[in-house]
């Protein structure tokens, strides 16, 4: 009945991050470093395996959804869950004890996003959340000894229980009202609704607030900025392009399978969110003086961009069938923004933690004169801020062309512009960092050594932000087959 | 005989090429450079004055061998890149990579290898980082060059925007501050500025590509296939509104008035290399996308806005000539005159007339030489005296001959000495002019030669001053042009004289691809 081949990839996942932890108990204490390689290299098997394996089909009754769609976030999963765990080495070597419980949890957190972008059941989705939200709120509160990462944590749990909360009311009234929590059943059920009652806006409202907050999207943004700066730097780069991915892949199946027919009338709500996301977050990144906090407000500017392509997944008029519209073309920009988004981050905040493993500093002074302490990670982070900016020939470049130009297509002509002009207003601050980069002079002249694995991390993450700029045809194809997943089977037949 | 032949073979894959190798050369340079060691200066030299050469090479040789009876779009090659599936089908021509030349591109690409090569050669002596600034330098180039050789809205924005990203850390670190008694303007201030005023024009250009690709809705961003259908798909009301965008987001570039404040700033600060592709080649990519994108798209719109845009112009060439005239800096004295003569290029191509249109076209290789032979010579006397203060540097002429000679030589093309390359452009321009939009042209037509009028006042006086007249002891020291820098200005001033004494070769190409572009305005009229 049950094909449980289709889970391999997430049962090798749990089991490794068993592996580990059982592995923690055993070994001798200065072997324990090693445990990293176990998780890496287990990864990268896993990566291998589910590159390979066929997966189509349903788990658990239609709770669980395989198709091409859930394969392309999966491999996006493990490759991010594989460069965050090779960045957290010398972190967690240097700054955390208890490697063993580290990467145990952190492959949990992996196993909850890889298992949201399969969930087509509402409660189900709210599980995999929780499993994701619940390891992060230990990871960001792993510097025990550290009061901001406490702080962080405290307020992470706080907030993320709050949300969750919002969240399972909302699941509660659309439950309520519909008797069902499966996507393909409450499409259904909508459609046949002549209006939308005000216990379904509440719904509709309660989840779209809750996924914010797990986006961090403005106004649900508050807990953003405090976590980033208080969590240790590698569970930072997982909150801000893991947990968001995840979430937004959770928004997308939601968007595009169960709320579909309903569309229409959750648009507004979107757009409004998306507008005010990105004009916030790159307002206030205007003014930050620590790195972390920077990143934090432009990754809650970039999760705009993405909402903005949300809120346009169905064109706002609603007479003309789906093939007539570009709606295939949102859907692939904004996955591959989210592609571009997530591997330049990865690289921007390596960056950032190789400087702050020798310096402890994590202020944007901290990097002045970085081009001649350390050249090559100067030069990647330069050419990550260039790519989050949207610049040419970088990957953030034809990213944002991408989805912009899309967005542009359904109609939200004067949203795109919106998103352009905040755009312009990210370079000023990421500018900033590239004047202390490279023009600026520190007082402390001497060289900063990178081991060869941060190095190869480092190229590998280069080389992905060009290749992906230069001729991310590839990638658009994989791309195409997760949206054609999602649209061919969902979209065409019930608009 | 099988050696001449393998050379024919290899010239064969060459000139299938070439236009890929225009940007891809200097890109490659820059990625080349990356991984040679900062310290091994000479090979740094030799790697960047080879591809500066060889991309000079295929610059000129691009321009000899264009086919002006021919005319059209030649060299033309066409790359897939990035399907967008959509109402249009598979939508496997959207993003290509098309490359091509015509008359007006094939004299700017002239220009860019130029420039490209003689700044090289002028930043022989950059001392600080030499390495960084050559791959930024090459980037920058890169970009340039693509915009001149594509016909893809994308690709042209993409090489838009990459010829935008090197110039802040160019300025902002190998650039220099002004210093004036009660001012100050810091190089990065100045970087800054350019970057986000020049970032904000394509804000502009980007919304209106987006528009112009859903409106045409052909699931193409070629420039070539939306010609084709823009008569039908593009209505008037649509031209009308998204003209402006191109015609102010490219005209910030341009130095459009009232946007051209980042100009003489940014100029001033940057390093002289970057001073001369700026002001020489990277202004004129603003020219180049009004004619490329906005008039060959969108004839209606350009008919209702281009009056404007002429008034604008001539406001330029005033506005220009009269903040230059107040400078005591010898680089704002020439970053203003780039902006009072790009107003001529603008009023030029707002005649929307084959006689104006070739003379903005002829202006903008014109000052970009002759720009590029100004912050050249600036340079130099920047590098011995180390300051551009107008008040301090007097008779310079006695020690440095040579360089005074130059100096004189851009200055009297600037004002339109006949002779010289400057004459004949202005001259085309004013004609046009004239001979456009009635009685207002021949205001703006009289406004347009004050300004030159105005340019010599300014000019002349600043020749008699600077190099003229008595000699300071503290100039006494100095040294005159060294060879390198002889043969930097004697190549920029030897194409001066070509143009001015003998256009017609450079009219005609020009020529063959403006009346394509003027033929289709009529038509759409």
């Amino acid at each position: 009945m049950n094909d449980f081949s289709l889970l391999l990839p997430e049962f090798l996942v749990a089991g490794l991050a068993f592996f580990i932890l059982a592995l923690d108990l055993f070994i001798k204490e200065n072997w324990k470093r090693y445990l990293v390689w176990v998780a890496f290299f287990g990864l990268a098997v896993i990566l291998f395996v589910s590159l390979f394996i066929e997966s189509e089909g349903q788990l658990y009754d239609g709770l669980l959804e395989f198709d091409e769609f859930t394969k392309f976030f999966r491999i996006f999963f493990l490759i991010i869950g594989g460069v965050t765990v090779i960045i957290s080495r010398e972190y967690v070597d240097s700054r955390l004890k208890y490697p063993g419980e580290y990467y145990g949890i952190l492959l949990f957190t992996l196993l909850g996003a890889m298992l949201l972008a399969s969930s087509a059941e509402l409660l189900t989705a709210y599980i995999n959340l929780e499993l994701l939200s619940f390891g992060l709120y230990v990871l960001v509160g792993y510097e025990r000894y550290n009061p901001k990462s406490n702080e962080a944590s405290v307020k992470y749990i706080l907030l993320g229980a709050f949300s969750s909360a919002l969240i399972l009311f909302g699941i509660s009234q659309i439950y309520g009202l519909l008797g069902t929590t499966r996507f393909d059943e409450m499409s259904v059920a909508f459609s046949s609704l002549s209006s939308i009652s005000p216990g379904m806006a509440v719904g509709f409202v309660l989840i779209v607030s809750g996924l914010g907050f797990k986006l961090a999207a403005v106004p649900f943004h508050m807990w953003a900025p405090d976590v980033y700066e208080g969590a240790p730097l590698p569970i930072t780069a997982w909150l801000s392009v893991g947990s968001k991915a995840a979430a937004l892949a959770l928004a997308i199946r939601l968007f595009s399978e169960g709320f579909i027919s309903v569309f229409g009338e959750l648009q507004p709500i979107l757009i409004v969110i998306a507008a005010i996301t990105m004009v916030i977050g790159n307002l206030l990144a205007l003014v930050q003086k620590n790195i972390k906090r920077l990143l934090a407000y432009s990754s809650i500017g970039h999760v705009g961009y993405l909402l903005m392509g949300l809120a346009a997944l169905v064109p706002i008029a609603k007479t003309g069938s789906v093939a007539e519209t570009f709606t295939n073309l949102v859907y692939n920009g904004l996955l591959f923004h989210m592609v571009s988004y997530g591997f330049t981050t990865m690289a921007a905040f390596l960056c950032v933690i190789t400087v702050y493993n020798k310096t402890g500093r994590d202020d944007i002074s901290a990097f002045a004169g970085l081009s001649k302490r350390q050249p090559l990670v100067a030069l990647v982070f330069v050419c990550a801020l260039f790519s989050l900016a949207g610049l040419p020939i970088f990957v953030g470049f034809a990213s944002k062309f991408y989805l912009f130009n899309a967005v542009g297509g359904q109609g939200l002509l004067w949203l795109v512009a919106l998103a352009i002009v905040m755009s312009l207003i990210s370079l000023y601050y990421y500018l900033t960092i590239a004047r202390q980069l490279y023009i600026e002079n520190s007082e402390d002249d001497a060289p900063i050594a990178v081991s060869f694995v941060t190095k190869l991390t480092l190229g590998g993450l280069f080389g992905v932000m060009i290749i992906l700029g230069i001729y991310p045809a590839f990638l658009l194809e994989a791309i195409q087959r997760a949206t054609d997943a999602l649209i061919s089977g969902n979209l065409l037949s019930l608009v | 005989m099988v050696g001449v032949l393998e050379v024919l073979e290899v010239l064969k894959i060459i000139d299938s090429s070439i236009l890929l190798c225009l940007f891809g050369l200097p890109m490659l340079g820059a990625t080349l450079l990356l991984f040679i060691p900062a310290s091994a200066l000479k090979i740094i030299k030799i790697v960047a004055f080879a591809v500066s050469l060889v991309v000079a090479v295929l610059a000129i040789y691009i321009f000899v061998s264009f086919d002006e009876t021919l005319g059209g779009i030649q060299f033309q090659r066409i790359y897939g890149w990035l399907p967008l599936p959509g109402p249009w089908g598979s939508g496997d021509d959207a993003i290509t990579l098309s490359l091509g030349i015509d008359g007006v591109s094939a004299t700017m690409v002239l220009l860019t290898g130029i420039v490209m090569l003689t700044g090289t050669l002028i930043s022989w002596n950059v001392k600080e980082s030499t390495k960084d600034f050559f791959i930024l330098y090459f980037v920058l180039l890169s970009g340039v060059f693509g915009v001149f050789v594509t016909f893809d809205l994308f690709f042209f924005f993409l090489f838009y925007e990459l010829s935008v990203l090197p110039m802040y850390l160019l300025i902002g670190k190998w650039g220099s501050t002004s210093k004036f008694k009660s001012f100050v303007r810091t190089k990065e201030y100045s970087a800054m500025k350019l970057t986000l005023v020049l970032v904000a024009g394509s804000v502009l250009i980007w919304v209106a590509i987006i528009a112009i690709f859903f409106q045409a809705g052909i699931g193409s961003f070629s420039v070539i296939e939306i010609q084709k259908v823009s008569e039908t798909a593009l209505s008037p009301t649509f031209q009308n509104i998204f003209f402006p965008l191109l015609m102010i987001g490219f005209g910030i570039l341009a130095g459009l008035w009232p946007f051209h404040t980042w100009s003489p700033d940014g100029h001033v600060a940057a390093p002289t290399a970057v001073s001369m592709v700026h002001a020489g080649v990277l202004m004129k990519l603003g020219a180049f996308g009004i004619i490329r994108i906005g008039i060959v798209l969108m004839p209606n719109g350009a008919e209702t806005w281009m009056p404007l845009l002429i008034v604008l112009g001539a406001v330029n060439v005033i506005y220009g000539a009269v903040s230059a005239m107040g400078q005591t800096d010898l680089k704002y004295v020439i970053g203003y005159s780039s902006v009072s003569h790009m107003g001529y290029v603008l009023m030029g191509m707002a005649t929307l007339n084959v006689l104006g249109m070739n003379g903005a076209v002829l202006q903008m290789f014109s000052h970009g030489i002759m720009t590029a032979l100004f912050f050249a010579v600036a340079g130099m006397i920047y590098d011995r005296t180390h300051t551009r203060d107008t008040l301090e540097l007097r008779g310079m002429a006695k020690k440095m001959g040579v360089i005074s000679i130059m100096f004189t030589i851009a200055g009297l093309t600037s004002l339109g000495l006949p002779g010289m390359s400057g004459f004949v452009a202005e001259l085309l321009v004013f004609i046009g002019v004239f001979q456009s939009y009635g009685h207002l042209g021949i205001i703006l037509g009289s406004a347009a030669v004050i300004g030159a009028a105005l340019t010599a006042v300014y000019i002349l006086r600043l020749v008699a001053s600077v190099f003229f007249g008595s000699t300071p002891e503290m100039w006494e020291n100095q040294t005159d042009s060294r060879p390198r820098e002889l043969l930097v200005a004697g190549i920029l001033v030897a194409i001066i004289f070509s143009v001015g004494l003998w256009p017609f070769p450079y009219i005609e190409v020009i020529e063959s691809g403006v009346n394509p572009i003027v033929a289709a305005i009529s038509g759409a009229g």
